[in-house]
């Protein structure tokens, strides 16, 4: 191994290509949708679906790396790839990222927690010719940070062979896409965590792929929200929902390990750098948008100086590039880590901390230095603060993951640190 | 290519400077500092594992080529032991480094093969100012060219070792530009304080005020010869060397504080239990681990010339220093009215930590 920095050349070329897609395809529709919460970008997804379909990566953005004949030497890029496409999408706009077609968090439950012959069932779909989506349901009324205690109930019907699922299901993003039937999307699926042994706790969690127009599930509200509108963010319900046996991800019997939940956190672990990278992706929009509006204004950032030679607001910028620039290489390191097979639960959560951090504050303070400029919703800052605050929330808000990390670094479990 | 761990070479390199760190200068410096010396033995062994020998190439006596990013990781591992110590160790650094970065033909052969050759020999440099507004790139102290002369006026603080140098390099402004000068320590003109500077930290670390008054120097003596040389370069690499130095404080501070909340118990259990005191925890960590990425980064763009160096070290250099005064300041807090004691080590670390806003140009990588 060594110590590097070089952007490599597979990424450089893809991050030009898609500047330009954030541009044109993102940012001009940006504000239009927006205000008019609820309604699909087709545009942008079926351009996306298009595109990705023509670059050869299936019609999502996924892992998509398979080693070419004669490059066994070529280091592993496919996270590193992924997390640069994911913040230079979400530089164009957050909630239109997250409405890019594919698999998104469903998926990568069943990458992380299936078998051979259920990830070959159910993740084929993506590579179709029409644009196609999964979600995660983890989240409940009762349960959001505290998984482990979430109520949704799964029970075998043994002459059926069908499991029967039922509970309640909030925060879904993408719920709607993945299960209501739409003329211009293929039938996508929502992955349901539910408790197969009550008394089991974590060791009885279990996910099921619930496809699309399966009886018993309720689309029950669109959630209204600060930002990201333009992704949906959906309430269900399941009423004695059947689905067949071997729709249930990992083993059926309730083992004492915790390997359904692990599956989970798993999830977690890959996913983590990638929310990390979207987060970074609108700040990084936000500190060019201020730079370039202090230019405008004559104001200029002297590099160089000492901090007491410094303006108030030269310190606010330069801080906020030292932020930017420390979080996005942590979450380079996260999926740098991955690629290469390291194991990276500190790394991974380390970044989610961070970029949360810093997407939230960068893009509160932008906003307030510009000033009026900041607040007008003429312009694409103040949606961009509002679109960053996510970050610090899914995927294990910033406390949860700084429990991640101070776990890892005390060599606790969760019971010695809750 | 992205990559995120050191080669081979460079984990011998940690490996060794670290074991001298945590058993030569981490089990002495709360001693040091109280008696304020550093024993030359201590030094030597330091100087032994030959960072700045393997920092010059065969030609001028040394064993290698110039890193900056392994010269990090190994000064990082360095200060961990302890900040005196390492920067007292690498002290003919300052005036090895700038020569061997910017200095001419001539002066390369003249100097760098005696400071290499056998025991560690004080040479040393002169930047800092005791003014608040002390900015290395708009220094009071000037150079004047007078006819074959160059004439230097000023005053210097904080300058290590500079009663034992026999040759100081010497920054100051000629015209507006910052420029090293090697002045020899029997010119006349130039004094050195009697008495050594006090700081609230380092104490072990011997550092002198300089006086020159009407100093007269050969032109020859200008680093990089005569027509002089790029500042820029040094002074990234100083920065680069700072924020190195800081993330070593910064994370011996941090492993004091890991060992004691876990040992530590209140109300019944450790007070690394305590949401309160691990969630310092994990934002020092995950502070620590930003300035690390940004500060290898700077240095990896110093290796292969990058454009953005200057900014790239400017933008490490800042962020280490707060992040140094934090990660200080909570393994302090960590320790509670102990962390206030002498005989812990934390508040020293906070202490040194906090110097790390005004000590550009102590170390150089
Ligand atoms: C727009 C959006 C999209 C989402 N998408 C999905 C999705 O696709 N799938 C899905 O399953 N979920 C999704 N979520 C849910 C999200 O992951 C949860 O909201 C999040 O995990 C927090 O859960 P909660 O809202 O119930 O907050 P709570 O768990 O009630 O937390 C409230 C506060 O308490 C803190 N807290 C909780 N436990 C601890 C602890 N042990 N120590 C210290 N502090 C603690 C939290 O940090 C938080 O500040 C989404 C949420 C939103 C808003």
């Amino acid at each position: 191994m060594t110590i590097e920095f070089e952007t490599p050349k597979p990424i450089a070329n893809q991050q030009v290509m898609l500047k330009t897609v954030a541009e044109n395809m993102m940012r001009s529709i940006s504000r239009e949708f927006d205000e008019n919460e609820h309604t699909i970008p087709w545009s942008y997804v079926e351009f996306m679906h298009m595109a990705m379909k023509a670059a050869g990566g299936g019609g999502g953005l996924t892992v998509t790396e398979k080693p070419k004949e004669g490059d066994e030497k070529r280091p592993p890029l496919g996270y590193q790839k992924l997390a640069s496409q994911i913040e230079m999408l979400s530089w164009g706009d957050l909630g239109m990222y997250l409405m890019t077609p594919g698999g998104g968090l469903g998926a990568a439950a069943v990458a992380a927690a299936g078998s051979a012959e259920q990830k070959e069932k159910f993740l084929e779909r993506f590579n179709s010719d029409v644009p196609t989506y999964a979600a995660m349901c983890m989240t409940e009324p009762g349960a959001g940070s505290d998984t482990s205690s979430i109520r949704t109930r799964a029970v075998l019907d043994e002459k059926t062979k069908e499991w029967v699922i039922n509970g309640e299901k909030i925060f879904v993003t993408g719920g709607d896409k993945s299960f209501t039937h739409y003329e211009k999307l293929g039938k996508g699926f929502i992955v349901v965590w539910a408790s197969i042994d009550p008394t089991a706790g974590r060791a009885g969690m279990r996910a099921f792929v619930v496809e699309s127009g399966t009886a018993g599930v309720k689309i029950n509200k669109l959630e209204k929200k600060m930002g990201i509108r333009v992704s949906d963010t959906a309430a269900i319900s399941l009423v004695d929902v059947r689905v067949p046996f071997e729709n249930m991800l990992g083993s059926h019997n309730v083992e004492k390990d915790n390997k359904g939940f692990r599956g989970a956190m798993a999830t977690f672990d890959a996913t983590r750098p990638l929310v990390a990278a979207s987060g970074l992706g609108v700040a990084r929009a936000a500190f060019e948008f201020l730079k370039e509006k202090l230019e405008e204004n004559g104001v200029k950032i002297r590099y160089g100086l000492p901090r007491q030679k410094l303006s108030n607001i030269e310190r606010e910028v330069i801080d906020m590039e030292i932020m930017l620039k420390s979080a996005w290489l942590m979450t380079l390191k996260a999926v740098w880590m991955a690629d290469n097979k390291k194991s990276n639960v500190l790394e991974a959560s380390m970044s989610k901390v961070k970029a949360g951090d810093v997407a939230t504050r960068l893009t509160q303070k932008a906003v307030e230095l510009l000033g009026p400029l900041g607040y007008s919703r003429e312009l694409l800052l103040e949606k961009w603060m509002r679109d960053a605050r996510i970050t610090d929330i899914y995927e294990g808000t910033g406390q949860i993951n700084r429990l991640v990390v101070a776990r890892q670094i005390l060599g606790y479990s969760g019971s010695e640190l809750r | 290519m992205y990559s995120f761990e050191p080669n081979e070479e460079q984990q011998m390199l940690i490996d060794a400077v670290g074991k001298y760190a945590e058993n030569d200068l981490r089990a002495s410096a709360h001693d040091n500092e109280e008696n304020k010396e550093l024993p030359k033995k201590l030094i030597n062994k330091g100087w032994e594992i030959g960072l700045l020998q393997a920092s010059i190439p065969e030609s001028y006596g040394g064993f290698g080529e110039r890193s900056a990013v392994t010269n990090v990781l190994a000064l990082e591992e360095m200060a961990y032991g302890d900040l005196a110590g390492a920067l007292a160790v690498l002290t003919p650094s300052l005036f090895a480094m700038p020569i061997l970065l910017a200095g001419s033909e001539e002066q390369k052969k003249n100097y760098l093969p005696k400071i290499v050759a056998g025991e560690w020999s004080p040479y040393t440099s002169a930047l800092i100012e005791l003014s608040f507004d002390f900015d290395p790139n708009a220094l009071k102290t000037t150079a004047t060219i007078v006819e074959d002369k160059i004439k230097l006026d000023g005053a210097k603080s904080f300058v290590p070792y500079a009663k034992e140098a026999q040759e100081i390099l010497v920054y100051a402004n000629l015209n507006g530009v910052t420029q090293g000068f090697i002045v020899p320590k029997d010119s006349a003109g130039l004094s050195i304080s009697e008495e050594r500077e006090k700081v609230m930290g380092l104490n072990a670390l011997p550092m002198y005020k300089v006086e020159l008054n009407d100093v007269k120097i050969p032109l020859a003596n200008r680093l990089g010869g005569a027509s002089g040389h790029d500042f820029e370069l040094i002074f990234a690499s100083m920065r680069i060397a700072s924020a190195s130095a800081a993330l070593g404080v910064a994370k011996s501070s941090f492993d004091y504080a890991v060992n004691y909340a876990k040992e530590r118990e209140a109300f019944g259990v450790k007070i690394a239990q305590k949401q309160a005191v691990a969630f310092m925890l994990a934002d020092m960590r995950t502070e620590l681990e930003a300035m690390r990425l940004l500060t290898w980064e700077a240095a990896w763009k110093m290796d292969n010339h990058k454009e953005d160096l200057c900014s790239s070290a400017y933008l490490a250099h800042t962020g280490a220093v707060d992040m140094v005064m934090m990660v200080t300041d909570r393994a302090l807090q960590i320790y509670g009215g102990h962390g206030y004691i002498r005989e812990n080590p934390v508040e020293l670390l906070m202490r040194n930590g906090r110097g790390f806003a005004m000590m550009l140009g102590l170390a150089i990588v």
